[in-house]
């Protein structure tokens, strides 16, 4: 148990390539962090960088207050889950969980015990003889995080466990790293390009662009206030409508409508307007309504349907209820506290 | 019901022909048959050559059926001291074919695992133009460098010893690449596994690569095995002392030196052919399993 420091690291490669750009995040103990971005961002260099794969280039990494830049992987007391489980095959599921317990010297008795307990945690009691090759995919993952388990480790190192599964399996995968997590109280750092994923898991999230942190916070936080365009853009699904809109005074200006400029105050020029499809509430006839929209074709989702349609030249999706019938014509009321503004150079937001 | 009814019908409508001839069956077996014939054909002859006795085939030629020296034959070859010395029989020279084979194959196998770990997972300069000089060593024969080598060998004292018959034919490109390939395949992930879990270089060299690559060198034994099994111009060259000879080059000796009469002794000629032609196979046959998921399937 220990509390992480990533403190102004980055990593550029050999040809000036950077791939991480100054990333501070300090971790508190039993803390998980998700690092969540596109592909390219960075994040599993700066896992990797923690694990000792990678070497630093510049800043300091500190696990349990001990700097590990220097430190060989094996001490840095962390343990790693991989992508595709990288499970020793021709070792059973026993050996696999305690070749690093061995190589560390460690009694018979004790790595009996740890890997006991790890099996019994992870139901895979069966299957401590069989070899990698004769389990699912589901039971290798678990195989993978018992490795993980047994070795105790201040810190736990996840690099998109789960891509490898099936859709169906990766939920209930999720649940389980989540429960395990919290029963063992061990930090950990989570990276996926998932936003579902980081979502449901994080304690607290990192949104990572190009090398550089775009936000950092709770996962609803992120969801209700998204610091740029790109978080907005990322986290949720559907994606957050982003509408090309005029500041003028304290009013938005969206093609004909007007919307209230929320908390933006007065002032001018071009921006962003970013609104949530389920932010959008389809009024009755009669009501009043702040933004009209053509249907373009409606999408059933079961729960709910999404409406995509346009205003004006733009793509609007909008979330409604399963049984709102939804004519040619969408009109929609928002709240205006549920309003985004982005900067529309930098993607920044406004409000 | 149904089932049955129908299977009735179907029955009813297209009563029992004789099978039709597929000839497109007959075709391809009559291919692997003379394929095998002409393989297996030689080989039979020499084998019932083997048995007749010399006076015969000086007479005859090839037999095409067994004869009845069969058991003599094969005893005077196996057990018999001959050659200038009368100290060098089949049992001594399959010794000799047999340690310069497993001496050959497994150095072979050492030094290639050895030279491919370091040039797949070692950054250090020149190492690709290492791989390179290798690489282009395979298209030299050993004919090509069989002088020099012979010059070496010989200033080191090391003719007519194991050593000097075995050492410089384990230098291998052939070996480094196979082994070169397999390595690149091995996932990333499983070093940096490895690595967290605190093994050095050496440890997973042994504890990860060596298990991993268990089909790779059976693959490499069989093919090395034989290759070094019937090595002939480097024996002939580096040994002189009857007492080194291996089987392949005995062979030669046989027509040369035991020639008890006139006739030179073919029968015995032929069946130390045979003899040298069973412990490749055995190794073959033992290890083929291995051999086709070497060459075909890696195991990870």
């Amino acid at each position: 148990m220990a509390s992480v420091t990533i403190e102004r690291v980055s990593k550029v490669y050999g040809g000036g390539v950077s791939a991480v750009d100054d990333v501070t995040i300090r971790i508190a103990d039993g803390e998980l962090i998700v690092l969540v971005g596109p592909s390219g961002c960075g994040k599993s260099t700066l896992l990797r960088m923690v694990a000792g794969l990678e070497t630093i280039s510049e800043g300091e990494i500190r696990i349990a207050d001990r700097v590990v830049n220097e430190i060989d992987p094996a001490d840095r007391d962390i343990a790693m889950v991989f992508q595709n489980y990288a499970l020793y095959p021709h070792m059973t599921v026993r050996n696999n969980m305690a070749y690093g317990l061995k190589n560390r010297r460690m009694g018979r008795e004790e790595i009996e015990r740890r890997v006991g307990e790890a099996a019994r945690m992870l139901q895979l009691g069966e299957l401590l003889d069989r070899k990698p090759r004769q389990l699912s995919g589901g039971q290798r993952q678990r195989v993978a995080m018992g490795r993980a388990i047994v070795r105790e480790p201040a810190c736990f190192l996840f690099d998109e466990p789960l891509s490898n599964l099936d859709a169906k399996l990766r939920v209930e995968m999720r649940g389980e790293i989540k429960q395990l997590q919290r029963r063992l109280g061990t930090t950990s750092i989570y990276v996926t390009h998932d936003q579902l994923e980081a979502m449901t898991l994080a304690d607290r999230l990192v949104v990572l662009n190009k090398g550089r942190i775009e936000q950092m916070g709770a996962p609803l936080e992120v969801y209700r206030r998204p610091a740029s365009t790109f978080v907005a853009g990322f986290i949720g699904s559907p994606a957050m409508n982003l509408l090309r809109a005029e500041h003028a005074g304290d009013a938005i200006r969206v093609g004909d409508a007007r919307l209230p400029a929320n908390g933006a105050g007065a002032g001018s020029g071009p921006v962003l307007l970013g609104i949530r499809a389920e932010d959008m509430v389809p009024v009755t006839n009669g009501d009043a309504a702040d933004l009209t929209l053509a249907t373009a074709y409606v999408e059933e989702l079961g729960a709910e349907r999404l409406v995509h349609a346009r205003h004006g030249e733009q793509a609007v999706i909008v979330s409604v209820d399963a049984d709102q019938p939804v004519g040619e014509e969408l009109r929609v009321r928002i709240d205006p506290a549920r309003l985004h503004l982005f900067d529309a150079g930098h993607g920044r937001r406004l409000a | 019901m149904s089932v049955i009814e129908a299977e009735g019908t179907a029955e009813e409508r297209a009563p029992r022909r004789a099978p039709k001839i597929s000839w497109q069956a007959v075709g391809d077996h009559a291919i692997l048959i003379v394929g095998a014939l002409f393989m297996l054909v030689p080989v039979l002859l020499a084998f019932f050559t083997s048995t007749h006795d010399p006076v015969t085939i000086h007479r005859e030629g090839l037999q095409f059926a067994p004869g009845d020296h069969m058991v003599e034959t094969y005893r005077t070859v196996m057990f018999e001291g001959t050659g200038f010395t009368g100290e060098v029989h089949g049992v001594s020279m399959m010794v000799n074919s047999l340690i310069l084979g497993l001496g050959f194959a497994i150095g072979k196998i050492v030094i290639s695992m050895l030279a491919a770990y370091a040039i797949v997972y070692f950054r250090f300069p020149f190492a690709t133009l290492a791989f390179w000089a290798i690489f282009t060593t395979l298209l030299l024969p050993l004919e090509v460098r069989i002088l020099p080598s012979y010059e070496i060998i010989h200033s080191m004292g090391l003719t007519n010893t194991y050593t000097g018959l075995i050492v410089p034919l384990i230098a291998s490109a052939t070996g480094t690449f196979f082994f070169r390939q397999f390595y690149k395949s091995v996932p990333d992930e499983l070093l940096e596994a490895a690595r967290i879990d605190g093994a050095g270089p050496v440890k997973f060299f042994i504890d990860i690569l060596v298990p991993l690559s268990q089909t790779m060198i059976a693959a490499i034994f069989i093919i090395m095995f034989v290759f070094g099994w019937n090595q002939y111009l480097w024996p002939t060259l580096i040994t002189t002392d009857e007492s080194y000879f291996t089987l392949v080059r005995g062979i030669k000796q046989i027509l040369q030196v035991w020639v008890g009469s006139n006739i030179p002794e073919y029968g015995q000629a032929m069946a130390l052919a045979i003899l040298a032609m069973i412990p490749p196979v055995i190794v073959v046959v033992v290890f083929q399993r291995w051999f086709i998921k070497g060459l075909t399937e890696s195991d990870k």
